[in-house]
């Protein structure tokens, strides 16, 4: 019962009215800059010039056709699953076992692929493994959400269990029962071509699913009914159950939406981008995303931005490599840093520091008391 | 006592605390001495918390000065507070739940190294047997019941060598056999040489256990006398005040029906505390029916257990339709369903079978409203599911939104501006506009003009009187006595979860309601 | 037997790593942080420690003391992971970004710090980098002295292990004393169950949630650097050390934030991680056992979420920013 408040410290805080947009993406864009100039800094301690390593790292993305066509390969499974997990963070619900349902979906698919490929046409296969995809990734998401739903199982700390779990099952497929023949090389057999995506420009049509879906979930989160759901689920739940929602049925269907929207990312991975399935499909896309979900302030618009800095990152940062001997997982300290600074700038469009002296509002606000 | 001096332990004179317009303390004077028990008796909003949060340092006067024993001193903080040997007991208890009693007494203090178990619990014993207390130093709070999560934080206060001991209504959470083992321990302390401000408005409890009253009312000091030179009937005055003309309109409905029939209803807290015992009353429509208490009487559960939000225990609501005739006879489908019975449905439940129930809950932002959306979602709250297919038809809430603009209006930069960002009254107005606009045949609201200015509560006054005569039961929880006299038709009165009684709006006065208000134990049933 | 001992003594090995990220998390956790960054601060802990031990080798040649050479190591790994949970801290703490996504870009962020170093060092040193087989004595072999080691059954199961092991005991047991005994320790568990109730009682939350947060962190680098000089045999390989830190989350909710009963469970874990290489049971594949950790502790997180027993619950505020001002 003995604070020291009330001194009046030097800096104190106040919650912001509203910034303006326009001024809102002013201070991220800034953040943008000083990340870059910090990543700068390590690239020049590996021993090159700063510039000249941004550059490299710019044209090695997007310079080339082949370069460019890597670097959507890598947008792709970064903006699907963002876009997965934006409906849960509007929920606050905290899945980040994106990476596991990508996994789950891949591995659904993959059953199509391998043992139906000879029995289906091209394009009922592939719309198949497009559902078995969604399914596998909507039920592996549907697991924790029930349980939260039900006793309020710690949905963050089950999600990640989610990802190790379903990721070393595959590696059992991988080693066991779907291993390739000869057996020996713990590796699943390449797709029949009838279940591999077809290409749209040079990268395989993924692209455009995830293009779509950004449209389809702007619409969904803003003009649905069950994206209204979500968004007074995520504010309040006392309100929901005020207006009559149905809370634990509204968290089991939009995690499920989620893991669906995630298998169908892994179905596309494993279809289009690798033509075969291995435990590393998801390659850490899962947690990527959620930061970028969450840079984007979970905007189906801004995802597509900040997906397409990270993926020129992931992609310039092994030419760096090459052309420069940086290794390429400098990508990953400057992406870190990236989301540290974004993360960091978030407080100063939230917050007003006050400088002691100025006034004592704050005091007035609060409430008499009885 | 015969030993002690007679200076007093603590002494205010004009203190006097402002937020921004509003004077909540008003040049208060103030004396305990030691061995001394105070009551500081006043309604809800009357000054008497704020007051005591400025002696145990959580807010600092802008007038008038504190003296403990005889010395002028500036409290800034609690801190300072503690160092003079004061200690509050807040109404919420500040207590980790998995810790143990010893644990949690010990929390914050100096100390370093080993935490000694036994010296603590020793020290707890002791401190235990001086006063009557009856505690474990090694039992968890969440094993604990409320009393007993009240005497860990008295002895938290006594632990750390406090003389002078605030209490704010630790009665509120208390059944009456608790209080008078409370009350037993007060005494005992006050025979050590204690002195003790309670905070309370039961006034049979400020008979039993205080040497000296001080009343407070809206804001101002009324006046401090001797416990025994008094009776309830002249606190009561004391406290509420002769009633003040405000020229609230009461009209005559034309139609008054049976509407809603509450029986048996009894309700429990988390805790397992009856929240609400055995309440039964009937409400019409065509008439606004108050529901006077002091704060924490069962209110809020009352409404909630009829809309649908909180689980019963026992008990029943049956609805009844309006009369055939009235204005608002065609709003339900079907309108033959005498005495359905709401109780044990879900509130999209209740809405299914055509019973248009409208809730203004207290909390305005975290239940009626949803604070980071705009007035067009938050107009289609309870409606968005009637729109075909899967979209929401926004055109529906905008035509309304815009509609309440006009006709209540309310002040916002546009429809789409969170209503977290609007004021008091116009966040106010949304709501009710929004619960008016779904037709509803029953209304409740609670405290719907807190926090409110004179305009903006007027314009609420004059909706409720609106549904009224189109033949809507109206529920008001309120807590101006005053506003409820003139505004309603019939006032039932809680106190600790019962009925204590029912009296007519028309003839009743302000003392008679104060006196079943802090009265305990049930009272008529029915009016 | 013998099997049996081998097995126990190979899982306490392969635990170790695990005991040091679990108690660096356990304490950090306490606090009501959750840092998901246990990996990155790994991975940091690892490549800066084996740095730290390769370069002083190479500074000093052939008279390196190997106890100083440890010594740096942990000393390097430490404030390597200290670094990494400060910026945790600070964004999670001061800037009050959220946790979660805080964890996980320190997670990628120190996952590429340490594979930046490691690739880095490999560069700079012809393409390979590990310590003289004398130095490695020092950081695999057991202190004790041999007579010692050969006594049957005890010498293996009590003495046969490399130093860090008995460090990383030491380590959890002063982690439970000071959590469970100390007023400290009492305070930082306030902290971590009501950081309200906390500083109303005159507790600095602030201070105790970036010293719990930041030593959690060195602790849990430590950890990592244990896995690089034992597990991963001395040098840097490419791998690094994929998911230990991961392990290490679950293995502090399989234990339910308890250092004492992180001491089996990280012996368990450390069994079924290898346990393939010991065990084939007809009727269970073999490489589904590396699951079973996630798996028992997903069970556990069920189970105690059912069950309800206040006592084995996640530190309530866990995830959760405090703001003084609205509370």
């Amino acid at each position: 019962m003995h604070t020291s408040e009330h001194k009046t410290p030097l800096i104190r805080l106040a919650k912001r009215e509203q910034m303006s947009p326009a001024a809102q993406w002013g201070i991220r864009i800034a953040a943008i800059l000083l990340a870059l100039v910090v990543g700068g800094l390590v690239i020049a301690i590996s021993g090159s010039n700063p510039i000249a390593g941004y550059k490299t790292i710019v044209v090695g993305s997007l310079g080339k056709t082949s370069a460019f066509r890597q670097t959507v390969k890598n947008f792709i499974p970064l903006l699907g699953t963002a876009l997965a997990i934006a409906p849960c963070f509007k929920m606050r619900f905290w899945n980040i076992g994106a990476e596991g349902q990508i996994t789950a979906g891949a591995m659904c698919a993959t059953y199509f692929a391998l043992f139906w490929a000879d029995q289906l046409p091209k394009v009922p296969l592939l719309l198949v493994m497009f559902v078995a995809g969604a399914i596998g990734g909507g039920l592996w998401a549907l697991i924790p959400a029930f349980f939260k739903a039900k006793w309020g199982t710690n949905e963050t700390l089950f999600t990640l269990m989610m990802n190790y779990i379903i990721i070393g099952f595959v590696k059992y497929l991988q080693g066991g029962p779907w291993e390739k023949m000869p057996r020996g090389s713990q590796q699943i057999a390449q797709f029949d071509s009838n279940a591999c995506l077809p290409k749209v420009g040079g990268v395989y049509c993924g692209w455009i699913i995830v293009l779509i879906l950004v449209f389809l979930m702007f619409w969904y989160m803003k003009y649905t009914k069950q994206g209204y759901e979500i968004a007074v689920v995520g504010e309040s739940e006392n309100t929901a159950r005020y207006a009559g929602m149905n809370v634990p049925f509204i968290i089991m269907r939009t995690m499920f939406i989620s893991g669906a929207i995630s298998g169908v990312v892994g179905f596309m991975l494993a279809s289009g981008a690798n033509n075969t399935l291995y435990d590393g499909v998801a390659a850490g896309v899962g947690f990527t995303a959620i930061t970028v979900a969450w840079l984007a302030q979970l905007n189906p618009f801004a995802m597509v931005g900040i997906s397409a800095i990270l993926a020129i990152l992931e992609k310039g940062a092994d030419s760096l490599q090459t052309e420069m001997q940086v290794p390429a997982s400098i990508s990953d300290i400057i992406t870190g840093v990236l989301l540290f600074f974004m993360l960091g700038c978030e407080f100063f469009i939230n917050y007003r520091l006050i400088f002691a002296g100025s006034g004592k509002k704050q005091e007035n606000k609060k409430e008499v008391g009885a | 006592m015969s030993g002690l001096e007679q200076v007093s332990a603590i002494r205010l004179q004009g203190i006097t605390k402002r937020f921004g317009p509003v004077v909540a303390n008003d040049g208060i004077n103030l004396e305990v001495e030691r061995g001394q028990i105070l009551s500081l008796l006043g309604e809800n909003g009357s000054g008497k918390t704020t007051l005591m949060n400025m002696i145990s340092g959580i807010y600092f006067p802008d007038d008038g000065e504190i003296f403990v024993g005889g010395r002028k001193v500036t409290i800034r903080s609690p801190k300072d507070a503690f160092d003079l040997g004061i200690g509050m007991i807040h109404q919420h208890f500040k207590l980790v739940d998995v810790f143990t009693a010893a644990e949690n007494i010990v929390l914050g203090l100096d100390g370093k190294g080993k935490f000694d178990k036994k010296a603590v619990a020793a020290k707890v014993r002791e401190i235990s047997e001086r006063y009557g207390f009856d505690i474990d130093p090694d039992k968890k709070i969440y094993d604990m019941s409320v009393s007993e999560k009240q005497t860990v934080e008295i002895v938290k206060v006594l632990y750390r060598g406090a003389d002078i001991l605030i209490l704010d209504e630790p009665t509120a959470v208390l059944t009456p056999q608790e209080t008078d083992k409370l009350f037993a321990v007060l005494r005992n302390m006050k025979a050590d040489g204690k002195a003790i401000v309670i905070i309370t408005h039961k006034l049979h409890e400020v008979m039993a256990i205080s040497d000296k009253v001080a009343v407070l009312r809206k804001g101002k000091y009324i006046g401090t006398v001797n416990t025994a030179e008094t009776n309830p009937q002249a606190l009561t005055e004391m406290m509420v005040g002769r009633a003040v003309s405000l020229n609230i309109d009461r009209p005559e409905a034309k139609y008054r029906d049976l509407r809603l029939e509450v029986k048996g209803l009894t309700c429990r807290s988390l805790e397992g505390v009856k929240t609400l015992d055995d309440v039964g009353f009937q409400a019409f429509g065509g008439e606004i029916l108050g529901i006077a208490g002091i704060a924490g009487s069962g209110q809020k559960e009352l409404l909630e257990a009829i809309a649908g939000l909180q689980k019963a225990e026992t008990g029943s609501v049956l609805y009844y339709p309006p009369h055939p005739n009235s204005e608002i006879a065609g709003y339900h489908v079907p309108v033959d369903r005498n005495g359905e019975e709401l109780l044990g449905k879900t509130p999209s439940q209740i809405q299914k079978i055509g019973v248009n129930l409208s809730f203004v809950p207290e909390d305005r932002l975290g239940m009626g409203l949803v604070g980071s959306m705009g007035m067009v979602d938050n107009m289609m709250l309870k409606t968005y599911k009637e729109h075909k297919g899967p979209m929401v038809d926004r055109k529906p809430p905008k035509a309304l939104a815009q509609r309440l603009i006009q006709e209540l209006e309310i002040v916002t930069p546009g429809v789409s501006t969170p209503v977290r960002r609007l004021s008091g009254g116009n966040v106010q107005k949304v709501l009710v506009g929004r619960e008016i606009d779904s037709n509803p045949t029953v209304l409740m609201t609670a405290y719907p003009v807190r926090g409110l200015d004179i305009n903006s509560s007027y314009t609420i006054y004059r909706l409720l009187n609106e549904q009224k005569m189109k033949g809507v039961a109206v529920v008001l929880v309120g807590e101006d006595l005053d506003v409820l006299l003139e505004l309603c038709d019939r006032i039932l009165v809680l106190c600790g979860g019962k009925v204590s009684g029912i009296v007519d709006g028309r003839t009743a006065t302000k003392e008679e309601v104060g006196l079943y208000m802090t009265r305990v134990g049930g009272g008529k049933e029915e009016a | 037997m013998s099997w049996l001992i081998a097995l126990i003594t190979a899982a306490v090995v392969t635990g170790a790593p695990l005991l040091f990220g679990t108690v660096g998390e356990i304490l950090s956790e306490k606090s009501g942080n959750l840092n998901l960054g246990v990996e990155g601060m790994m991975f940091m802990g690892g490549a800066v420690g084996l740095g730290a031990a390769f370069y002083y080798e190479k500074a000093v040649g052939a008279a390196a003391s190997g106890p100083l050479a440890v010594l740096l190591a942990i000393l390097a790994a430490f404030v390597a992971g200290a670094l990494g949970a400060l910026i945790y801290a600070f964004l999670t703490i001061t800037l009050r970004a959220n946790q979660n996504v805080t964890g996980l870009a320190l997670a990628i962020f120190g996952t590429g710090v340490g594979q930046y170093i490691g690739e880095l060092m490999r560069v700079k040193e012809g393409g390979f980098v590990a310590v003289s087989n004398e130095l490695k004595t020092y950081f695999q072999n057991s202190p004790f002295p041999k007579a010692l080691q050969d006594i049957p059954v005890v010498g293996g199961l009590v003495f046969s292990y490399n130093v860090f092991v008995y460090l990383g005991i030491i380590v959890a047991v002063l982690m439970g004393l000071y959590l469970n005994r100390t007023r400290s320790g009492l305070y930082l568990r306030a902290v971590g169950e009501s950081p309200a109730t906390a500083d109303a009682a005159g507790i600095n939350v602030g201070r105790y949630k970036y010293l719990s947060t930041i030593i959690g962190g060195g602790i849990s680098a430590v950890g990592g650097m244990v896995y690089i000089m034992t597990t991963a045999g001395c040098v840097w390989n490419h791998e690094g050390l994929s998911g230990e830190g991961w392990l290490a989350v679950a293995l502090v909710i399989f234990c339910l934030w308890s250092p004492y009963r992180a001491l089996w469970g990280s012996v368990l874990f450390g069994g079924l991680m290898i346990l393939y290489l010991r065990l084939v049971l007809p009727f269970f594949p073999t490489q589904l056992y590396k699951i079973l950790p996630y798996v028992v502790t997903v069970i556990v997180l069920i189970l105690t979420s059912m069950r309800n027993n206040r006592e084995k619950q996640p530190p309530a505020s866990l995830g959760l920013a405090y703001f003084r001002e609205e509370r």
